[in-house]
């Protein structure tokens, strides 16, 4: 029976021929991700009885959301989780400043094609760029599965999305993302298996993928999939931690939907205040004021994205009365960024530059925005709201626009400066 | 578990869950058994005063959308609600309802059918729901799933287990 990729490697894990969508599975996760929610989800975990986890091996810890740690409160969580790491023998556990969860697990190696990855965090779908099946779930289901080691999952449908021909001058995955978002909607993929085949995305680098998989949570995406190729296999060569076995969708498999998109047809675009799917061609909304520029989080916030910002800043100084703030998603992007120069061009053009970890993203602190004031993000989420305050508008796009607008003071094109 | 009877409480489409349980009460209200006073607060002002244990609530497309809060589940569950019949659940309300020990069905045919207020029975076990306009079926819970729902949630379900294996 001809299979997706989400039926086929469910069917795998549970033991099984084959699997249909709205099949519930049990499944023993091969990675668990938590992050700065380790604490709540320990308290979930002790209230079902729990003491020692089922198995150490398979957690992956990595403080993120706020760090270092902006509050007592917020030092008193990151202190228990330490202790509970320490307790439970966990040994794959990143403290402040290594980098953002859904990046860590990439670089790492721990997110393996043809694996299961279950994280209490709804961008988890990020590390189908590895060919893993990836999704998000609940804390108390994660506290379940400390518990217990599996989880009930449920068989999505699948949309497979073909990219043909390749992106533009200037064009970006994230271009390409928020146009499929913008048309689609941000309820086209609710509980969905989204695959990304055609030679647009394999002629893509790694981290223009993984923003691909990234925003597919914005879709409603379970899970997202790009099929693991020679990139991968390479990448994976001296990281991957355990030996793998990629799991493909048969040609023939049968999707709910899909969808083609011509690489050559996509143009830079700029989600628009409040919602993601609320797209607009770069063109149009050129000159809208901008107080903050953000490049940085999970989506955006690896290496090659700091080298569009820089190569737009080198030489140039952020505008008046703005700011920029760049945090790298890792402290290996960190320093690769150091030893490429890109630091200093930052530093140079004014932007501010603080440590890995998510930041102002979901408005936890590090540069948040005040009343009125209107940001332009490289993040994945412009929810009224998102960055702190429900007074204040972003504004999303690729890196090297973010960079121009800062240079601007309104949102502007790489191409106009 | 047995059977669900009850009365129907039908809704539109993409009914999300800010004002299944309205986001002011989430830091306010954090008892359990305080929840149902606030279901559907700004949906249905009736209904939270009127649900009678056992009713069905039947939504259109995408119930549940907009964030995670698991308060919106569990005001309804504590309301003893019978079950909630969509055209499709948001992912992670879908997930809650199971865990929280509240069906949630998907059966277009049935939302069509189904009229505001008639009184309807499902049989979870045969995957079967019986209006006035006749029979439906769904695919029925997996063991699995009837085990967590008859151990009354995912958390004692947990504990169940993890005693079990001690
Ligand atoms: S960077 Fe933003 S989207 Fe990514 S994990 Fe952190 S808070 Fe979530």
């Amino acid at each position: 029976m001809s299979q997706t990729f989400a039926e086929k490697i469910l069917a795998k894990k549970a033991g099984l021929d084959y699997t249909v969508p709205g099949q519930i599975v049990e499944i023993k996760p091969d990675v668990i991700l938590s992050h700065d929610n380790t604490a709540p989800i320990y308290g979930l975990f002790q209230r079902m009885g729990g003491e020692k986890v089922f198995d150490p091996d398979m957690h992956a810890i990595i403080i993120d959301h706020a760090t270092p740690a902006p509050s007592t409160k917020h030092a008193e969580n990151h202190r228990i989780i330490r202790e509970f790491v320490k307790e439970q023998g966990i040994k794959e556990f990143y403290d402040v400043g290594r980098g953002i969860c859904h990046q860590i697990l990439v670089e790492s190696g721990l997110a393996l094609p043809g694996e299961v990855v279950l994280g209490s965090d709804s961008h988890t779908p990020h590390a189908g760029v590895m060919g893993a099946f990836a999704a998000g779930i609940g804390r108390t289901e994660m506290a379940s599965i400390w518990a217990i080691g599996e989880l009930w999952l449920r068989v999505p449908e699948s949309l497979k999305i073909t990219v043909t021909g390749e992106l533009g001058e200037g064009v970006t995955s994230k271009d390409l993302a928020l146009t499929i978002i913008g048309d689609l909607k941000s309820d086209a993929a609710i509980y969905m298996s989204v695959e990304w085949h055609g030679e647009a995305i394999q002629a893509l680098p790694l981290s223009q993928r993984a923003t691909l998989t990234n925003l597919m949570a914005e879709m409603g995406a379970k899970n997202s999939f790009i099929p693991p190729d020679k990139k991968v296999f390479r990448f994976l060569k001296d990281r991957a931690r355990r030996d793998y076995e990629a799991v493909y969708p048969d040609d023939d498999a049968k999707y709910i939907r899909e969808v083609k998109y011509d690489g050559g047809s996509i143009e830079p675009v700029v989600a628009c205040p409040h919602s993601v799917d609320n797209v607009k061609p770069l063109s149009e909304i050129r000159g809208t004021h901008i107080d903050q520029a953000f490049l940085g989080t999970c989506t955006n916030g690896r290496l090659d994205d700091l080298a569009a910002a820089a190569a737009v800043l080198e030489g140039k100084k952020i505008a008046d009365g703005r700011r920029m703030i760049i945090i790298p998603a890792s402290e290996a992007i960190y320093l690769a960024a150091l030893q490429a120069g890109y630091l200093e061009t930052f530093l140079k053009a004014g932007a501010v530059i603080e440590s890995p970890g998510c930041g102002p993203c979901m408005g936890n602190h590090m540069g948040v925005p005040a009343v009125g004031e209107v940001s332009i993000s490289t993040a994945n989420r412009n929810f009224r709201g998102r960055m702190g305050t429900k007074e204040s508008e972003v504004y999303l796009a690729s890196p090297a626009v973010v960079a121009a607008s800062a240079v601007a003071g309104v949102i502007e094109s790489p191409a106009n400066l | 578990m047995a059977e669900i009877q009850g009365k129907v409480w039908k809704y539109g489409d993409n009914v999300n869950t800010d004002v299944i349980f309205p986001g002011k009460y989430t830091y306010t209200v954090s008892e359990p058994a305080e929840m149902p006073k606030y279901a559907l607060e700004d949906l249905d002002p009736e209904f939270a005063g009127a649900v009678q244990a056992g009713d069905v609530i039947v939504g259109g497309t995408n119930w549940g959308c907009g964030s995670s809060r698991e308060q919106a589940v569990v005001c309804l569950s504590e309301a003893k609600l019978g079950a909630i019949i969509a055209r499709s659940f948001a992912r992670i309300y879908y997930r809650n309802c199971l865990n929280n020990a509240l069906p949630a069905i998907v059966c277009p045919e049935a939302v069509d059918a189904i009229e505001n207020g008639e009184n309807v029975t499902i049989d979870l076990e045969n995957g079967i729901i019986t209006c006035q306009a006749g029979k439906f079926s769904f695919p029925p819970l997996p063991e699995a799933v009837m085990e967590i729902f008859n151990a009354g949630g995912l958390i004692p379900y947990t504990k169940k287990r993890l005693s079990e294996s001690n």
